[in-house]
């Protein structure tokens, strides 16, 4: 299979456009921050941001003026603080510039299923009862074919234009490999035209066909790969560096002032230059205190022949 | 409210002797005894599970939403996705197996919920406060909630505020809808679970009747019927054999301050 390696400069300003809808997607885990950083650095305008938990990445794409509409089922900074450049965006007396679509989880991941699997649709156990129902066109009743008198409520197919997501390891043919909470990941890569995924590290074939039932996301589903040591920061990448609670703690501070989130996104992403110029800025030895002790899985043994 | 519960017998300047955490806590791991299988977030549920597998109910097992299960965590995790949480779990399920498998699937007795806001009949508001297209309050929305309403057993709801503007008449906007809720809008959709049976607050406990609605069960030490009644948005209805809560007991608080959250992390 052909190499699929892009700096993450290429890879954001090959296949993110204005006016796609862009799925950054990984559930606390593995968020991919340096490529929310470079759709900033870049200026890319119009988009629809998909993700499940819109979180400080959605706060500071919605605060550099990339997002028009944004798809997700979470909005909100776990239990540490809110993310205010969203709620000004929405709130009445704000500046109303964000459109929403609002989901549960069950409902928004169910729609990257049916757009992976190429149907039209997928059934789903909520909704029934709920308001979501009259602010969000896209939930619809059907009746069962199956069953006399049985309802029940079905998401669209979702195939967004990009998905952005970033793991622990991959080949240069783009065979991702994760572990840990593995999120929606495998689900939007399927759905997605294209597919643009960051790692901590490019591995020798070798490690990776060591287990392939570790390989979440074939190469083949992945366009452009990515090498970027720390790109989940302030996330975390299980078995590389813990989440840095501080940071998500230090949020709310900087997003309730505008002036002081502007000066962040200029200092940290403009300023810094690219990815590289961001973990300068932390400094030597910053993950140090976030570097987890060793736990290895024991290997299994695949078995070959005589 | 304050933050603390104060005795009521130890004169004009009493002394607090344990906080609403951790009575919310300690209530609601007493709720859990029999039960088998419980999806929580972090936070106060966590507690009460870990309290109920250090006592009541060493067999009891908590599932998270970021899909790990079974888990044994070298520290507190302060997140679902802690990377403490996963290491050493049981498992870690992808998505479609937690919310399809496991919640849609029928394996969770017990899901445990908060809110902003939540009515007579236990639906609940996680989205907006005000019109949801130009609300005064923009709130994270349902995440999970929606399909641990529907597809789990029963549903605990622990509310930390109690008043007029989170116990209300009527939800500003319906994230999450109980069983009957969705039948009277839906009644061709079926329902699962029994919906919420049990909301634990500053102020008391409620339980569901048979109609569905949430009645007053208990109060907490120091409080009164009329209080809970002044503090509820809708007329409430006090059960027969309305009891005062059994505070939390000294080898309650010991596990939950010395074995359980020492660093206090939920035990605000």
């Amino acid at each position: 299979m052909a190499e699929k390696l892009f700096s993450l400069k290429d890879a954001i300003g090959t296949f993110v456009s204005d006016d796609d809808v862009v799925a950054l997607e990984g559930f606390t885990h593995l968020i991919p921050f340096a490529a929310g950083h470079e759709i900033i650095r870049q200026g890319v305008k119009g988009l629809t941001l998909v993700r499940m938990t819109p979180d400080i990445i959605a706060d500071q794409l919605v605060a550099a003026g990339c997002v028009n509409r944004m798809v997700f089922a979470f909005t909100g900074n776990s239990s540490v603080g809110s993310l205010y450049a969203v709620r000004r965006a929405v709130e009445a007396g704000g500046a109303g510039e964000l459109e929403l679509e609002e989901y549960s989880h069950y409902g928004l991941l169910a729609r990257y299923q049916a757009g992976a699997a190429g149907i039209p649709f997928m059934p789903v156990r909520s909704y029934a009862g709920s308001d979501l129902v009259k602010i969000n066109p896209q939930l619809k009743k059907v009746a069962s074919p199956f069953e006399e008198d049985v309802e029940t409520y079905v998401v669209p197919a979702l195939n967004p234009d990009v998905a952005i997501i970033h793991a622990q390891r991959a080949d240069r043919q783009g065979n991702i490999q994760s572990w840990g909470i593995l999120g929606p990941q495998q689900e939007v890569a399927f759905a997605s035209k294209r597919t643009i995924v960051l790692v901590e590290e490019i591995v020798d074939d070798d490690v990776i066909r060591s287990d392939p039932n570790r390989t979440l996301i074939p190469g083949f589903v992945v366009d452009a790969v990515v090498e970027c040591r720390y790109g989940a920061h302030p996330s975390f990448a299980q078995g590389y560096y813990d989440r840095d609670n501080d940071f998500y703690r230090s949020w709310s501070a900087i997003s309730k002032d505008p002036d002081r989130l502007e000066s962040w996104i200029q200092e940290w992403i403009h300023d810094a230059g690219d990815h590289r110029g961001y973990l300068s800025k932390l400094g030597d030895g910053f993950f140090d205190r976030l570097t987890p002790v060793p736990r290895l899985s024991t290997p299994v043994n695949y078995g070959s022949v005589l | 409210m304050t933050s603390v519960v104060e005795t009521t017998t130890t004169g004009p300047d009493p002394t607090p002797y344990y906080t609403v955490s951790e009575l919310l806590a300690a209530v609601s791991c007493r709720y859990l005894q029999g039960k088998r299988r419980v999806f929580a977030g972090i936070g106060l549920p966590t507690l009460a599970v870990a309290l109920a597998q250090k006592s009541t109910s060493p067999d009891i097992e908590q599932v998270y939403e970021s899909g790990v299960c079974g888990a044994h965590p070298p520290k507190l995790p302060e997140t679902i996705a802690d990377a403490s949480l996963a290491t050493g779990a049981e498992t870690i399920l992808t998505m479609p197996v937690l919310f399809g498998y496991v919640l849609q699937g029928g394996w969770i007795d017990v899901g445990f919920l908060g809110a902003a806001q939540i009515d007579k009949f236990g639906s609940l508001n996680t989205s907006v406060i005000g019109p949801w297209d130009s609300p005064t309050v923009r709130l994270p929305g349902s995440g999970g909630a929606a399909e641990v309403m529907v597809n789990s057993r029963e549903v605990f709801v622990v509310m930390r505020r109690h008043n007029k503007t989170s116990f209300v008449r009527e939800l500003d906007f319906c994230t999450s809808p109980s069983p009957a809720a969705a039948r009277r809008a839906d009644p061709k959709v079926p329902t699962h679970g029994a919906g919420v049976t049990t909301v634990i607050s500053e102020l008391g406990v409620f339980k569901a009747n048979a109609a569905g609605e949430l009645c007053l069960a208990s109060v907490h030490e120091g409080v009164t019927v009329d209080q809970v009644r002044e503090q509820t948005g809708w007329p409430i209805k006090v059960m027969d054999g309305l009891t005062v809560t059994p505070p939390p007991t000294g080898e309650e608080l010991r596990l939950l301050r010395d074995d359980i959250d020492p660093g206090r992390v939920y035990l605000r």
